[in-house]
């Protein structure tokens, strides 16, 4: 007896290439032709060394994304990441030049934990004011980008804001220059954030909340999660991977400035569509995002590398990564 | 060509040895259809026996595999994308192409609009809008902004935008689902006067009774095969039925099973009221199927949905098993065991381009968790359970909710709906848009819950529904409850004096 189409065809399917989600397999294939090419431009690019150094600058973006990534899974958009990372890296080296602890080991736990704090309080605004205040994220954190540009500007009165202290300097310095196990800190912590986001994301009740949230609002509702509660803690989420940020980025220069961070959101954003998350929400690929930083880390240095396009250019390749990813994802959409 | 001999009217519209298959997956096996002028065709299967894929290759929306298409007998290929509309070939789909922030008459001349000197004729397009509408005999504002009219209005502008575009061949998908009977009633009479002035029409419906009262013709489908053209008139309700399902179809309805008289009450709702719904009280007892009838429009779902904690509510007080749940907190009422099943499966229900086991477990997620943590295997688990238990038949384990038929995704709704193991559920329209055989199992799974000691509410703007599931009908009207019918008076004249503020009786 059949009643449904579907049942009278109960055979299971062979499996077939075209079970592979041609979405999340793409950024992957995308590093893989751009260390070919690469390596085709210059030898020297594809040693360990070069690679390895790569990796570890694209630590800040790739952190930030991976944040970005709930965000946008959630449906919302956070523009005021640059600008955050600049506010919080200023407040945290003021924190530790106001010297109100003597002992530079605590005084730098006392500033990581203040930090961390900050990034939280920062992200907790920018959830608070699109969903309490029911206020467009895009306008919403356009506007904090603003507040947190303009305070950096002010607390550094237009100038830098540096550490002073050299003890404390010397003991955070392996934070940024160090290794662990041969591999240098940042690529460290990449890994163990994007394990971790990987982890909430994928394997946890608010991970998967998050990704009903950002497909669709009303299901989520009628399925009895508080919608602004999830979308708020994406945005906290995002504040702590921009504290995590501050904190490698902090020890590598030891100082900030108005400039400091000056369109991240842009490449942030970049990582995680090129990653192959969804921008209009519902689909979060973490993994997928630090390849997307890879692969904007990777481009810079090819064009270092290479002497066709002057480097100058870098920000203007970014902008057309982010559209040339927008429109293969959407040729991607599987058309089973 | 197998159907009966033409008389009388020419053909206009003919689909001959169409076959259509979508990766590899037949869906149409050498289907024959024809339309004649002015009469109206009933198109008619289960969900998935392939009448959405040939109304979609009738109107150009998708290209046929094999076979051809006939206008007023040339063969020829229709364009795409609703291009075929400048033939004269309309679709009017279920749910509605309409720009909530445009005006009536913008929506009408959407794409054509008119223009003198390059500048918008605003005021020839309001008069001819108004002149369609009035044809129509609709009293819609022609400046009302779409997004302001209920959806009978917008189904008639639809219409009036099929008329406009001198539409010789219209199909209609399902056009009856969101209306109340006087507004179906309406809708038919205008089908009827444009039938009789020559458009053709293609109704494709799961309502018997409405195919009965309406079409010329029936064609049925079953498993994208063509089965039977035949006048409607030789034909009864039973008889279509039977073709399409294929085998006898014993009582769509299980026997009721009344509750006892002192039996426990689970929930209480009393002096409810809300933006719209004023004053309302009743009681469930354990294992009564209460039904909620009424027009459309006459406060069901917001009270429900007040109810449940979707919608605040102004004053009154709920009590499950005794103990009252707060307003507007659905995560605690869910706790308490009280769960409500949307309507709007597709909006409101199931995230289309999630599969299965993500929508099955989604409002239950926390049976599947240990300190926050998902157990794959134990959802897993659950999947399996309630595809045997529900019947969800698909035909690739991986298949996103949104490509799955209305009947399975009523099924998989449901079953996400009692993955919270409610004692008390409400159903809002539970088989709307879904076919006979899949309805016919619903109201099996309802009877069982009954059964097994739950209580549910049924919702249903399909009178049948109600009276052939219910021991208790509550009839709402404007916002108040008009009555509570028990016994021998659940009828769908008495429904209807209730419904229509004929008769009101105040609240047991």
């Amino acid at each position: 007896m059949s009643v449904n189409e579907e049942g009278s065809q109960g055979a299971i399917r062979r499996r077939s290439w075209r079970d592979i989600d041609l979405r999340a397999v793409a950024p992957f294939v995308a590093l893989a032709l751009l260390l070919l090419v690469g390596a085709l431009v210059n030898p020297n690019f594809i040693s360990i060394n070069n690679l390895a150094n790569v990796a570890t600058r694209s630590a800040f973006i790739a952190i930030i994304a991976v944040g970005a990534t709930f965000v946008i899974s959630s449906g919302d958009l956070d523009l005021s990441v640059g600008a955050m990372v600049a506010f919080i890296a200023s407040l945290m080296i003021l924190f530790m030049n106001s010297g109100v602890i003597a002992d530079p080991v605590l005084m730098l736990l006392a500033a990581v934990l203040f930090t961390i704090v900050a990034g939280a309080l920062c992200g907790l605004a920018n959830g608070l004011i699109t969903t309490v205040g029911k206020i467009e994220p895009f306008i919403a954190t356009l506007g904090t980008m603003g507040i947190y540009r303009g305070l950096t500007t002010w607390l550094s009165q237009g100038g830098a804001i540096t550490l002073k202290e050299p003890e404390l300097q010397e003991i955070y310095r392996p934070a940024y220059f160090g290794t662990i196990f041969g591999l240098p800190v940042p690529i460290v912590v990449i890994l163990a954030v994007t394990a971790v986001a990987a982890f909430i994301l994928y394997r946890t009740r608010y991970g998967r909340h998050v990704v009903a949230v950002g497909s669709n609002r009303d299901v989520a509702r009628y399925s009895g999660i508080s919608v602004n509660r999830v979308r708020t803690v994406a945005f906290v989420i995002q504040g702590l991977c921009v504290a995590a940020a501050v904190l490698l980025y902090v020890p590598r220069l030891g100082s900030t400035s108005a400039t400091t961070g000056i369109l991240w959101e842009l490449q942030a954003i970049t990582a995680v569509v090129v990653g192959g998350t969804a921008l209009k929400g519902g689909a979060g690929r973490v993994w997928g995002t630090i390849c997307g930083a890879f692969i904007l880390e990777l481009v810079g240095n090819i064009m270092l590398l290479s002497n066709f396009i002057s480097e100058y250019l870098i920000g203007a390749i970014q902008g057309a990564i982010i559209i040339i990813a927008m429109l293969v994802q959407r040729s991607l959409v599987r058309k089973s | 060509m197998t159907t009966e001999v033409v008389d009388g009217a020419p053909v206009v519209l003919s689909a001959r040895r169409i076959s259509k298959s979508f990766s590899g997956v037949q869906v149409l096996f050498s289907v024959d259809f024809e339309l004649r002028q002015g009469e109206i065709h009933a198109l008619m299967g289960e969900n998935g026996a392939g009448k959405s894929t040939l109304v979609k290759i009738l109107s150009g929306f998708e290209q046929p595999t094999s076979g051809e298409i006939l206008l007023d007998g040339q063969s020829v290929k229709l364009p795409a994308n609703g291009a075929a509309e400048a033939l004269g070939i309309v679709i009017i789909h279920q749910e509605f192409n309409l720009a909530e922030h445009l005006t009536v008459t913008e929506s009408l001349f959407l794409g054509r609009e008119v223009t003198r000197f390059g500048v918008l004729d605003r005021k020839f397009m309001r008069a001819e809008t108004r002149r369609v509408l009035d044809l129509l005999g609709s009293h819609v504002d022609e400046n009302a902004m779409i997004g302001s009219l209920s959806i009978a209005e917008k189904q008639m502008v639809e219409i009036a935008k099929a008329i406009s575009r001198d539409a010789r061949v219209v199909f209609m998908d399902e056009p009856t689902a969101v209306l109340s009977r006087e507004e179906t009633n309406f809708l038919f009479r205008l089908v009827r006067k444009l039938r009789d002035k020559g458009t053709s029409f293609v109704f494709v419906s799961h309502k018997l009774d409405e195919v009965m009262e309406l079409t010329d013709r029936v064609t049925v489908l079953r498993d994208g095969q063509w089965i039977k053209t035949s006048p409607t008139s030789i034909l009864d309700g039973e008889a279509i039925a039977q073709l399409m399902v294929g085998r006898e179809l014993s009582s769509l309805y299980p026997a009721k099973s009344e509750p006892d008289f002192d039996e426990e009450v689970v929930l209480r709702v009393s002096s409810v009221s809300t933006g719209y719904v004023r004053d309302a009280s009743f009681e469930v007892r354990r294992g009564e199927i209460l039904g909620f009838s009424g027009m459309i429009g006459s406060g069901r779902t917001e009270l429900m949905e007040a109810i449940v904690g979707l919608r605040p509510r102004v004053s009154g007080e709920v009590l499950v098993r005794g103990q009252p749940v707060s307003s507007g907190d659905v995560h605690a009422v869910n706790k308490a065991g009280l769960a409500y099943m949307t309507k709007d499966r597709k909006a409101k229900g199931l995230l289309l381009n999630a599969g299965m086991m993500a929508n099955l477990t989604l409002q239950s997620l926390g049976r599947h968790s240990r300190l926050g943590y998902l157990d794959p295997g134990s959802e897993e688990a659950a999947l399996v359970k309630a595809r045997r238990r529900f019947d969800i038949r698909v035909r690739d384990d991986k298949i996103v909710a949104g490509r799955m038929s209305g009947g399975n995704q009523q099924k998989l709704l449901l079953a996400k709906v009692m993955e919270t193991d409610p004692g008390i559920i409400i159903i809002d329209e539970p088989t709307r848009g879904i076919d006979v055989g899949t309805k016919q199992q619903i109201y099996h799974f309802i009877s069982a819950l009954a059964r097994d000691g739950r209580s549910i509410i049924v919702v249903s703007s399909e009178m049948p529904e109600v009276i052939g599931l219910c021991s208790r009908v509550v009839v709402m009207r404007e916002g108040h409850i008009a009555g509570i019918l028990e016994g021998d008076e659940i009828s769908e004249q008495e429904i209807m004096r209730y419904a229509a503020g004929l008769k009101r009786k105040t609240a047991a």
